[in-house]
């Protein structure tokens, strides 16, 4: 194991958050702010709970969802994205490192961002409602497995992409779409029943349902099954990353 | 001596369809100054990326210090630093981080007062915390050169090192690359400029259209080039040679309307007095006379036109 050189990558990509503090960290806390303001407060006050939990509690999860899928992904792919197109990836490419430590450098710092983003919402939704975590460990387990494995997602789309648009068109149009129809702010069992069908062809309902069930113990689909879904996408993710890797696809010619 | 890198028949065809390198094989022994020379779109880039793990061979087999560059990746690139033709940064990183970066990056431990030396030795120490996108085109060249030295290489590749770099540069760079053959550090350099070649290089590489076309001693080509030859246009023309002038080894050219007397410039007796004072004797009357010198120039102009 080259461990100076994962070091030097997680480091470096560390330190481009730093530099960007403002844009990495307060954005989304300000956006998930204004979640509960209108969701939480406005409109929660006059709903019903659900699942018996507060509508502004109930959401909690699904908010750190979407900013967890999103920000992996953006931030994942940026890292990897970037050197790509400034030529500065020559020197990754000739460097004595395997491709499993690039991807620990740049996917563990992605994922760890995510983390300390997921934690500072919770934080901060702490602040508008009451809630507690009913399985902490669960959560916290469950927390840096979507975070890998969203991270590793988004360096593929950073390998993929090839120009600027194609980094926006994931996260901005299909994650987040899918997220907002896939449960963060209501429950499925609300839904006609034929809506209901359709939307278990929705991954991420998978992933709010268990993050959910990590806090209030109610889930509207088997954890066992969502937890076991996300393995699957994680493996899935992997095994496109080492023929990447494999076939230098998009990186060398 | 024996071979730091082993290219044994090293072919490249890019998915485009273009072939940039057919059947290279060379060997580059360990700590000498080897210069690359080659027209534009010769494939010199091509080669040495595939050598420091940037693009993938296509045929063939490419060692470096005895390890495989596909198998024993890890070996290989290890040994190398390479300084690419393009200027790429980091923009927002400084220096030190960007060269602290690089040395991790190689797998080596910290070690501050290294880089502390080499900065310096670059002049780079007084930018040592200045961003980069702050630096000058010349400086950001120097700073690419500290990053591939970072991990005290034993192999540096410099392609096109003097590109666009001004003459103090220039010989700030060969000095550098002549301290480090001291080091006992083989580089391996590309060039468009020959005196850049003939100034630094123990041995001259020249590569057309993706092959490699001569490999030669600079010794041996500046002794080509040490051959001057005198050319004499004479008022009449002269269908033989008469005897008196037999041993100057002289030829006829343009019908025997002139002839040509080569002889080495470095030599003390050049021969000429006696050969003019012989056609003076023989009867023959010059009209004009001029000598020519063959540089590496012409040598290199000539082999990419003709080949070998
Ligand atoms: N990624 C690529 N895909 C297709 N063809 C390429 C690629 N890179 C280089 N080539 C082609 O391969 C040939 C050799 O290119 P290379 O960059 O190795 O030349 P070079 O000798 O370094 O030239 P220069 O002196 O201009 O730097 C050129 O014809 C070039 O167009
Ligand atoms: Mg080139």
């Amino acid at each position: 194991m080259n461990l100076y050189a994962i070091r030097a990558i997680y480091l470096f990509e560390l330190a481009r958050t730093w530099r960007t503090l403002l844009q990495s960290i307060a954005t989304p806390v300000i956006s998930t702010s204004l979640y509960f303001v209108v969701f939480g407060s406005a409109i929660g006050s006059s709903m019903a709970q659900v699942h018996g939990v507060s509508y502004g509690a109930f959401i909690v999860p699904g908010l750190i969802m979407l900013a967890l899928l999103t920000e992996s992904i953006s931030n994942a792919s940026f890292g990897i994205y970037m050197p790509r197109y400034a030529g500065t990836i020559y020197e990754v490419l000739s460097a004595p490192i395997s491709p499993l430590e690039i991807v620990i450098g740049y996917v563990g710092a992605a994922a760890t961002k995510s983390v300390i983003l997921g934690v500072v919402i919770l934080l901060t939704a702490r602040l508008f409602v009451d809630f507690e975590i009913a399985h902490p460990v669960w959560m916290l387990a469950y927390l840096l497995l979507t975070a890998f494995t969203f991270s590793l997602f988004g360096f593929i789309v950073g390998l993929w992409a090839d120009g600027w648009e194609k980094l926006q068109v994931v996260p901005a149009l299909i994650v987040t779409p899918l997220t907002f129809l896939g449960g963060a702010f209501y429950s499925i069992s609300m839904l006609p029943e034929l809506w209901q069908t359709i939307t278990l062809f929705n991954p991420v309902v998978y992933l709010i349902s268990a993050f959910r069930w990590t806090f209030y113990g109610v889930a509207d689909v088997n954890v066992a099954l969502s937890f076991a879904m996300t393995g699957v996408f994680l493996v899935a993710c992997l095994a496109v990353v080492s023929w990447m890797f494999r076939t230098g696809y998009r990186l060398k010619n | 001596m024996s071979a730091i890198i082993h290219i044994d028949q090293l072919g490249k065809t890019y998915s485009s369809g273009h072939t940039a390198l057919s059947d290279i094989s060379l060997d580059i022994q360990e700590g000498e100054i080897f210069a690359l020379l080659g027209p534009n779109g010769a494939g010199k880039t091509t080669l040495i990326s595939i050598v420091c793990g940037i693009v993938n061979p296509g045929s063939g087999r490419v060692l470096v210090g005895g390890h495989d560059i596909v198998r024993d990746y890890r070996a290989s690139r290890g040994l190398i630093g390479l300084v690419p033709q393009e200027l790429v940064n980091d923009v927002f990183e400084t220096v030190w981080a960007t060269v602290s970066f690089s040395r991790g990056l190689f797998g080596k431990k910290p070690n501050p007062a290294y880089i502390e030396q080499l900065l310096k030795e670059l002049s780079l120490w007084d930018k040592r915390d200045a961003k980069l996108i702050e630096l000058s085109g010349g400086m950001k060249r120097r700073v690419m050169i500290a990053k591939a030295l970072s991990h005290e290489p034993r192999v540096l590749f410099l392609d096109e090192p003097t590109a666009g770099v001004d003459v103090e540069l220039r010989r700030d760079m060969w000095a550098m690359v002549r301290r480090l053959r001291e080091r006992g550090v083989t580089v391996i350099l590309t060039t468009h400029y020959i005196e850049e070649a003939e100034e630094m290089a123990d041995r001259i590489g020249i590569i057309r259209k993706g092959e490699l076309i001569l490999v030669e001693d600079k010794a041996v080509l500046m002794q080509r080039l040490g051959r001057k030859e005198l050319i004499l246009h004479l008022k009449e023309p002269l269908s033989a040679l008469p005897d008196s002038l037999v041993p100057f080894r002289l030829e006829r050219i343009e019908e025997g309307h002139g002839l040509r007397y080569p002889f080495d410039s470095q030599d003390e007796d050049s021969g000429i007095p006696r050969l003019l004072t012989a056609l003076a004797a023989a009867g023959i009357e010059l009209r004009d006379l001029k000598s020519k010198e063959s540089s590496l120039e012409d040598i290199f102009v000539s082999l990419l036109k003709e080949g070998v």
